[in-house]
């Protein structure tokens, strides 16, 4: 039988929704039993809305002050600690994930799976590689305890109505001093979160400015949408880098994308390949984005944004 | 300090599209244009940065890999690296094997600062900093987009989810390089000359008392599920309908 261990992601305040995802996966597991561990100076509210997820068994809080940010030094050897009763070890693929299982792989001494998008066993998962092209079927000692990262696209977020049990717990592990938390400055902002976001809408190279990219911002806001946007896009400052769709920024499963002056590079592909409908608006009608797109509209996107706002408001 | 470890993966070339093999074994890369890892370049540039700017003395390129990956490491040194390391081994490099390699070299050149890429954009892992800093007990700071080094410790902003994280390590430490950390230089004849005669040593994995086999069996490799072919529209009134029909707009 499986013991998964899931390692909460949060603000301090709400529970991240890639875990959610995260929990359907371990409930794949074949055999799993899950239970979500959530680190905090103050776990309580994160560790009420853990115990809400449908299929989690148990809860568990490790309270402590130098958990009050997520440092993946600090995390790891109490992760690892908490480990030693659980054969399997996840964590949404974020860049929170990212930054601490590896390192808790490693003081585990085995070795990690990436990304796992589908369960294929208790020790057997597929994943992404080439951004994404390419699927691996990877097989994990039995004998070893597993830990993985989960793609939150490839997985729906875990219902609400569960009512687990919360355990706190106190870990003897100690924890370093040499790496330490100086500010985090989040883009504080109503707009849907683009993780999560069912709708999103994404400008590239080809709004040319940051200016013209508010033209993007509002379309999204008239569609109730996430904005995204290309490498370029963010590279030349017209947006911000969390908002970076692809291999190397967020990978997203939105009912809606709509990719706006964006060529549809491999590496941006892979970010949207499990959008459900791709709009592609584009002067250029060979653009690779057309290829994956369920509706393409070749034209000037200064001309269509208006147009399509208008057709929007009525 | 004294020294900055880099790590330089060869991979496929990133504008290569890649094919898997008929026969579920893996992807072709026979006759497939390799290149150092991009995110590699970027740590490399950091790291001769942190060297021009008179605060590190030397830079070390390493790999581990096959005999080829020669020829990356020869770039590193065009690039201005000023020795390299090829730790060989024929078979496909697990993070968790590269961090272990990685650590070696690092306990016998005692570096102050190692600094690998983001991810390697073949296996997409993004493991080894993270597994490297482990095994060294160091700090790491992952997806870094600013480095200041300060005497003895680094502040350094990450690219996170919600936007940009700060924080402050002891060195010696592990940092993985993101997109926005800098814009690499480009390589230039006379250097790929001097570079020939730059120190390049090469040494058997075995001999470090290391395997390379990997922990993850790789069963089969496929291609992808391919989306279904869309339909054009010819303008936005039609777009619009479209949308609505699916739901996606009132
Ligand atoms: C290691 C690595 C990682 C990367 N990771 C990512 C990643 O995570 N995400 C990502 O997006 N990219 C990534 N890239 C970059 C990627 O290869 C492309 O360079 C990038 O996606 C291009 O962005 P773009 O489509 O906005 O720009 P371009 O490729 O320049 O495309 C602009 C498009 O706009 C169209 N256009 C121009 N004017 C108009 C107009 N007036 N109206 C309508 N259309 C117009 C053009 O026809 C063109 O198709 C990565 C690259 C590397 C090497
Ligand atoms: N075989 C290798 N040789 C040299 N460096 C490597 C190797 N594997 C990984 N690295 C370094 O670690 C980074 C992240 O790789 P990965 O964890 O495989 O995504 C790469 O960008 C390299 O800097």
């Amino acid at each position: 039988m499986s013991k998964i261990l899931v390692i909460a992601e949060h603000d301090g305040k709400k529970l991240n929704q890639a875990t959610a995802r995260c929990v359907t996966c371990a409930r794949q597991i074949p055999g799993g039993a899950v239970t979500v561990a959530v680190f905090a100076a103050d776990p309580a509210a994160v560790a009420a809305q853990a115990a809400q997820l449908a299929g989690v068994q148990e809860v568990v809080t490790v309270a402590a002050a130098h958990n009050a940010n997520a440092l993946a030094a600090v995390l790891a050897p109490q992760v690892v600690a908490l480990a030693a009763d659980y054969s399997h070890v996840l964590a949404a693929s974020t860049a929170f994930g990212k930054d601490l299982l590896p390192r808790v792989a490693a003081l585990l001494g085995v070795p990690q799976i990436s990304d796992a998008m589908s369960v294929e066993g208790a020790h057997k998962f597929k994943r992404p590689t080439y951004a994404g092209n390419a699927i691996v079927t990877l097989e994990a000692p039995a004998d070893r305890k597993l830990v993985a990262t989960v793609r939150s696209a490839s997985f729906e977020a875990a219902a609400g109505g569960g009512s687990a049990p919360v355990r706190a717990v106190t870990l003897a592990a100690a924890v370093p001093s040499h790496t330490r938390f100086v500010s985090i400055s989040a883009a504080t902002s109503d707009r849907p979160d683009l993780a999560s976001a069912p709708k999103v809408v994404s400008g590239g190279r080809a709004l040319a400015s940051k200016e013209n990219f508010d033209l993007i911002f509002k379309l999204a806001e008239k569609m109730g949408a996430a904005v995204g946007a290309s490498r370029a896009a963010v590279d030349a400052g017209y947006a911000p880098n969390e908002l970076q769709v692809g291999q190397t920024g967020k990978i997203i499963a939105p009912e809606l994308y709509v990719a706006i002056g964006i060529s549809g590079a491999i590496q941006h592909l892979t970010g949207i390949k499990d959008a459900k409908t791709i709009v592609a608006i584009n002067k250029d009608a060979e653009a690779p984005i057309f290829e994956v797109a369920d509706l393409g509209l070749v034209g000037d996107l200064f001309q269509i944004i208006p147009e399509l706002e208008k057709a929007l408001a009525k | 300090m004294r020294k900055i470890l880099v790590g330089v993966k060869r991979v496929v070339d990133y504008n290569v599209r890649v094919r898997v093999k008929p026969d579920g074994s893996g992807v072709i890369t026979d006759g497939v244009k390799m290149s150092v890892n991009p995110f590699d370049e970027i740590a490399l540039e950091e790291a001769l940065r942190i060297k021009e700017r008179g605060e590190a003395a030397e830079v070390i390129a390493v790999s581990v890999g096959p005999d080829d990956a020669q020829q990356q490491l020869r770039t590193a040194l065009a690039m201005g690296a000023d020795r390299a390391i090829l730790v060989k081994t024929a078979e496909l490099v697990e993070p968790l094997t590269a961090a272990r390699v990685l650590l070696k070299v690092v306990e016998k050149e005692q570096p102050e600062l190692v600094i690998v890429g983001k991810q390697a954009i073949d296996d997409d892992a993004a493991q080894t900093a993270p597994m490297l800093a482990a095994l060294w007990d160091r700090p790491q700071a992952t997806f870094c987009s600013k480095i200041e080094i300060q005497g003895g410790s680094a502040r350094v902003t990450r690219e996170v989810d919600a936007g940009l994280e700060t924080i402050e390590v002891d060195l010696p430490a592990v940092f993985s390089a993101d997109l926005r950390l800098n814009e690499p230089r480009y390589v230039k004849l006379p250097d790929i000359m001097k570079a020939k005669k730059k120190p390049l040593d090469v040494i058997e994995l075995g001999s470090l008392g290391l395997s390379a086999e990997p922990g993850l069996k790789p069963v089969l490799t496929e291609p992808p599920k391919p989306r279904s072919k869309g339909v054009m529209v010819k303008d936005v009134a039609e777009l619009v309908d479209a949308l609505k029909k699916k739901g996606l707009v009132s």
